[in-house]
């Protein structure tokens, strides 16, 4: 967090709980929404961290997203402490997934969330340790082009 | 102009949120059972046609801001589903129609309102 951050937020997401699946990311968007960003940006920012949020609740055992947004900027990190990801090359594949079969008949899984999360983002890390969690950093700017 | 009205009569479809505005235009269309995919490509605005019935249809919806969700092949999402549309303002039509039907009858109407 840097000194001109305006806002921030910590939002628990607990692992396995479909049940509360999008309202993290619901309340980011509209948080987002009411900060005055422009629609595309809310878009981007509530889509990316909708799909981080699933792969907490699908994969992973707990977990959060820390939201915040600077004057040019918002950040979203993501951090969960599960499995990790053992080949993140594979995991960004379109098309990869290890989503049991409950969650494909939910409509997930199609193994296409890191990839648009990416796609969304105007910067994107991910590192992830095996056996202790995986970790997302999401930027998005919030004035002028994509670069 | 095809309105969710004239739709919803394209598609012999019933209204599961009751008291919902139907004159809003309806020019976007994604078909899917996907919702990967819908949070992939679909474009805010659009009518989402989808077989599936779960609670997370709606909260995808809400999040990419579709103008409303046509649910096909006669199924029925359950109570607290159609409350959580009401609740965000998402209108849900029902359909006895097959995804294959209802995409080539909605085709046929928005193309006839566009002459
Ligand atoms: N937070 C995470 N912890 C552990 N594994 C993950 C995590 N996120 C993603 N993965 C792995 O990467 C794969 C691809 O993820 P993703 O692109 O979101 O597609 P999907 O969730 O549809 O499978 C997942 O199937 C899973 O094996
Ligand atoms: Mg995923």
């Amino acid at each position: 967090m840097t000194k001109d951050t305006v806002f921030r937020q910590e939002f628990p997401v607990k692992g396995g709980d479909f049940s509360r699946a999008g309202e993290v990311s619901w309340e980011i968007k509209n948080l987002l929404k009411e900060l005055g960003l422009s629609t595309p940006v809310v878009l981007r920012a509530a889509i990316a961290s909708y799909e981080a949020e699933l792969n907490i609740i699908m994969y992973a055992w707990e977990g959060r997203l820390v939201l915040s947004v600077t004057p040019g900027r918002v950040h979203v990190v993501v951090e969960d402490s599960g499995p990790g990801i053992e080949d993140i090359e594979l995991a960004m594949t379109e098309g990869y997934s290890t989503a049991t079969l409950e969650m494909r008949e939910l409509g997930f899984g199609a193994g296409m969330g890191l990839a648009n999360i990416k796609k969304n983002t105007d910067a994107f890390l991910i590192t992830s340790e095996v056996g202790r969690g995986t970790r997302l950093e999401l930027t998005f700017l919030t004035n002028g082009q994509r670069p | 102009m095809l309105t969710l009205k004239g739709m919803m009569t394209a598609l012999d479809g019933e209204l599961l949120t009751p008291e919902m505005n139907l004159e809003t235009e309806c020019a976007k269309f994604f078909a899917s059972d996907l919702m990967s995919d819908v949070l992939a490509f679909i474009q805010p605005g659009s009518i989402l046609m989808t077989g599936l019935v779960n609670t997370h249809v709606v909260r995808t919806a809400r999040l990419v801001e579709v103008a409303a969700i046509v649910i096909v092949q006669g199924k029925r999402p359950e109570r607290k589903v159609i409350d959580e549309a009401r609740e965000h303002n998402v209108p849900i039509i029902a359909t006895g129609c097959s995804m294959f039907e209802a995409c080539s009858r909605v085709s046929g109407s928005f193309l006839k309102g566009r002459r």
